[in-house]
């Protein structure tokens, strides 16, 4: 019995020359979760929000109700955009260590989500992006190069080069901008969807932030206006066990699932395995048609593992067991879908490593065409009178007289 | 003495007041197991256990309303907040609670917390990793400014906050973390190896909140100045060749008037300079506050050199920081003024 008091303090279930140990990851067998009808209540499936959606067994074989039934061609489609941000995220952190960008952020580990996410979504949908979903960009129809074009701060440059590198925009791609602040845009998202029920239209919006951020407040504002207006919006958080540091239990994550977040308001929560291509392109999908029928928002957690460090700026070796990610019960997710596929019969390795050659050459080539726009040590650079365009619609008198000053400067008068 | 770098100054201050004061508690992202994303309370969790050092999950808002509580139930905690730009989810709690605390309850409550929060350009952060919001806090009556120069200042004015009863936002210019910056991008990094003010007590001192410090001595015009820019202002005269009087404010808000005023009475020209954006900036405040008592001393207009005001840009770190080139022309500027 407890006679006073006592301040609990999580901690992660294993540090640097630990073993690793997930035993705190409650999991379903593939398969076991029911997929309840799209105008089921919340109170009548709560349990999805501590279950774990799974379509892929550890045979590599896709069961139960939550199986998309996909032909050959579309899981290689999955499989090609997963291997894509793979490749692209493997090259583009060379780069960065070689000192040619000041930054990056890589998904390794959490490809299934933005690609079956992206998959399941329609265009017309507006996604609210975290700084992991660089696969969404390149599914929706942003190229490689202007990717690479953002990262270099160059002159083909989207965000004109006022932004740190990984944080693009697509308007045409129906994709928000991100922002270095951690959950600003969950809000946005709810807000966007509002807009679209107050229009009439079907459009559905989308946000992602990480297990870390559901402590913010603004997780947990967009949260309340998407209950209490019903707001046809999917709330995805990406529990990838890490935020830099920190565990997702110092984010109340070995309380309750985060997908439970929302059951007090009576938002419906799926837990989903992350790392599961086809359990999280079903999910999704559910929760579109919920939204797009009017059933209002749907809490969706992504158990996944963050597979490298935070971003280049932090050494996670520092704080994690290095072979952590080698015992995390639910794997690799290209590595899942690709067993699944050869199983299937619809792949080989040896088709699997020949599309990895190609996705490199592809990368390469993108990589030297961004170059051409230029680079932080060469030629062309973007015109920095422009630093002091779109600070508004039209530009102030004293902003266009701090121009004329910055001009001055350079040309040293 | 030891040699200590500014973030092994910022340690150092924590451990000297755990040590001695076992009210203090600090509470931020990532500062406990790792110690901080720029290592500032490296070891002190191990030093002095998870209850006194507490990893908090990611939410500004909630670091600094559970300080407040904290501080209201005896203790003294140092919130640290992992960049200035992601202060302003704490803000209200900040601007309503922290700062009004003493005042709406008689003085009968009070939270003495201290929030660090690293700030500033010139390391490639883009717009979400180099603000200076300094302005904005000391324009809420109530809460302590403090924004030291160097390893030194940093320790004492840590210790100084820390132990002070009233609310301290104490802003940490990152790019002089690991050495002075003379504001040329071109120049190899310096550490602060060789310079006088890495030389830092081991144990306990203060530096007092409220006093500014005259970096450098000069006769001929004033820079006023905190932050990063001391030594951009120190290499500027150096460059010009004016002998500059550069005054490093270290404690924005309570502001030390007489010092800033007795040095442009004497030199009759005063530049202020800061990182931050102009319009509406601190400089405003300095310079509306340096002419009333100067008036009739000046002669020249004061000038400012600041941050365009536009957000950061990432492309355009060099054009947009207030360097050595800007601040030689102010110098100029304000020297050629009659």
């Amino acid at each position: 019995m407890i006679t006073k008091s006592r301040l609990q303090i999580p901690r992660p279930t294993a540090r640097p020359g630990e073993d690793p140990d997930f035993s705190y990851l409650d999991l379903s067998p593939a398969g076991s979760v029911d997929k309840p009808p799209l105008d089921a209540r919340t109170r009548d499936i709560q349990h999805l929000a501590s279950g774990l959606v799974r379509v892929l067994d550890d045979d590599h074989v896709a069961k139960g109700p939550w199986n998309p039934n996909f032909d050959a061609s579309e899981l290689q489609i999955g499989l090609r955009w997963m291997m894509l941000n793979r490749v692209f995220d493997e090259r583009m952190w060379q780069i960065q260590r070689q000192g040619r960008i000041s930054f990056y952020m890589q998904a390794l580990g959490e490809e299934a989500i933005s690609i079956a996410q992206g998959m399941a979504l329609r265009s017309g949908d507006m996604c609210f992006p975290s700084y992991r979903n660089q696969g969404l960009y390149m599914y929706r129809g942003v190229k490689l190069v202007d990717m690479m074009c953002q990262c270099l701060s160059n002159t083909r440059d989207m965000c004109q080069g006022r932004q740190l590198p990984i944080m693009y925009h697509s308007k045409s791609g129906n994709m928000f901008s991100i922002s270095g602040n951690l959950g600003t845009q969950y809000p946005h998202a709810v807000g966007w969807a509002m807009a679209s029920a107050i229009k009439g239209e079907d459009h559905i919006a989308a946000s992602w932030v990480g297990d870390g951020t559901t402590s913010e407040a603004d997780f947990h504002h967009a949260l309340t206006f998407a209950a209490i207006y019903q707001a046809p919006v999917i709330l995805n958080v990406v529990n990838n066990q890490w935020a830099i540091s920190t565990f997702q239990g110092t984010a109340a994550g070995q309380r309750r699932a985060f997908a439970a977040r929302g059951l007090g308001l009576g938002i419906p929560g799926l837990r989903v395995d992350g790392n599961d291509f086809l359990a999280v392109y079903s999910a999704t999908l559910w929760a579109a048609d919920r939204a797009r029928r009017g059933g209002g928002p749907t809490l969706i957690e992504l158990v996944t593992y963050r597979g490298g460090a935070h971003s280049t700026s932090d050494d996670p070796s520092k704080y994690r067991p290095k072979d952590e990610w080698d015992a995390f019960p639910l794997g690799d997710p290209v590595e899942r879908l690709k067993h699944h596929m050869i199983a299937e019969g619809h792949w080989s390795d040896k088709k699997h490593e020949s599309l990895i050659d190609e996705l490199r050459t592809e990368v390469t080539a993108a990589w030297k065409e961004a170059q051409k726009y230029g680079t932080m040590t060469e030629e062309p650079w973007l015109d920095p009178a422009t630093m002091f365009d779109d600070v508004y619609a039209e530009t102030p008198k004293h902003l266009e007289s701090q121009r004329r000053r910055m001009l001055e400067v350079e040309r040293g008068e | 003495m030891a040699r200590m770098n500014m973030i092994e100054a910022i340690r150092s201050a924590h451990d000297v007041v755990m040590d001695k004061d076992p009210s203090v508690v600090v509470l931020g992202e990532d500062v406990g197991y790792f110690g901080g994303v720029f290592r500032c309370t490296d070891g002190l969790q191990r030093k002095y256990g998870e209850h006194r050092v507490i990893d908090a999950p990611i939410s500004e808002g909630g670091i600094i309303g559970a300080a407040i509580g904290m501080g209201v139930n005896g203790l003294r905690p140092v919130a640290e907040i992992q960049f200035a730009d992601y202060i302003y989810p704490g803000f209200d709690q900040i601007a309503s609670e922290l700062a009004k605390l003493r005042y709406r309850t008689g003085g009968e409550f009070f939270s003495p917390v201290t929030i660090r929060t690293p700030c500033g350009g010139g390391i490639r952060g883009g717009q979400t990793h180099s603000q200076s919001p300094e302005g904005i806090f000391t324009h809420v009556s109530g809460i302590k400014v403090v924004m030291p120069s160097n390893p030194y200042d940093a320790k004492g004015l840590l210790i100084s906050a820390i132990e002070s009863d009233d609310p301290v936002v104490f802003f940490e210019p990152k790019r002089i973390y690991n050495g002075p910056f003379d504001g040329d991008p071109e120049k190899p990094a310096v550490s602060w190896g060789s310079h006088p003010k890495g030389e830092v007590p081991e144990g306990h001192y203060t530096v007092p909140l409220g006093q500014a410090d005259i970096a450098r001595p000069g006769d001929e015009l004033t820079i006023v100045t905190y932050g990063t820019l001391v030594h951009v202002a120190i290499a500027a005269a150096q460059e010009t060749g004016i002998d500059c009087e550069v005054i490093d404010v270290r404690t924005l808000a309570p502001l030390d008037v007489s010092t800033l005023v007795e040095s442009v009475r004497k030199t009759g020209r005063c530049l202020i300079a800061h990182e931050a954006t102009r319009f509406g900036g601190y400089g405003a405040e300095l310079a509306a506050t340096i002419q009333k008592d100067c008036f009739y001393h000046l002669e020249a207009p004061i000038s400012r050199v600041a941050g365009w005001d536009t957000p950061y840009p990432h492309a355009f770190e060099w054009q947009y920081f207030p360097g050595l080139k800007r601040m030689s022309a102010g110098i100029q500027r304000v020297m050629e003024a009659e």
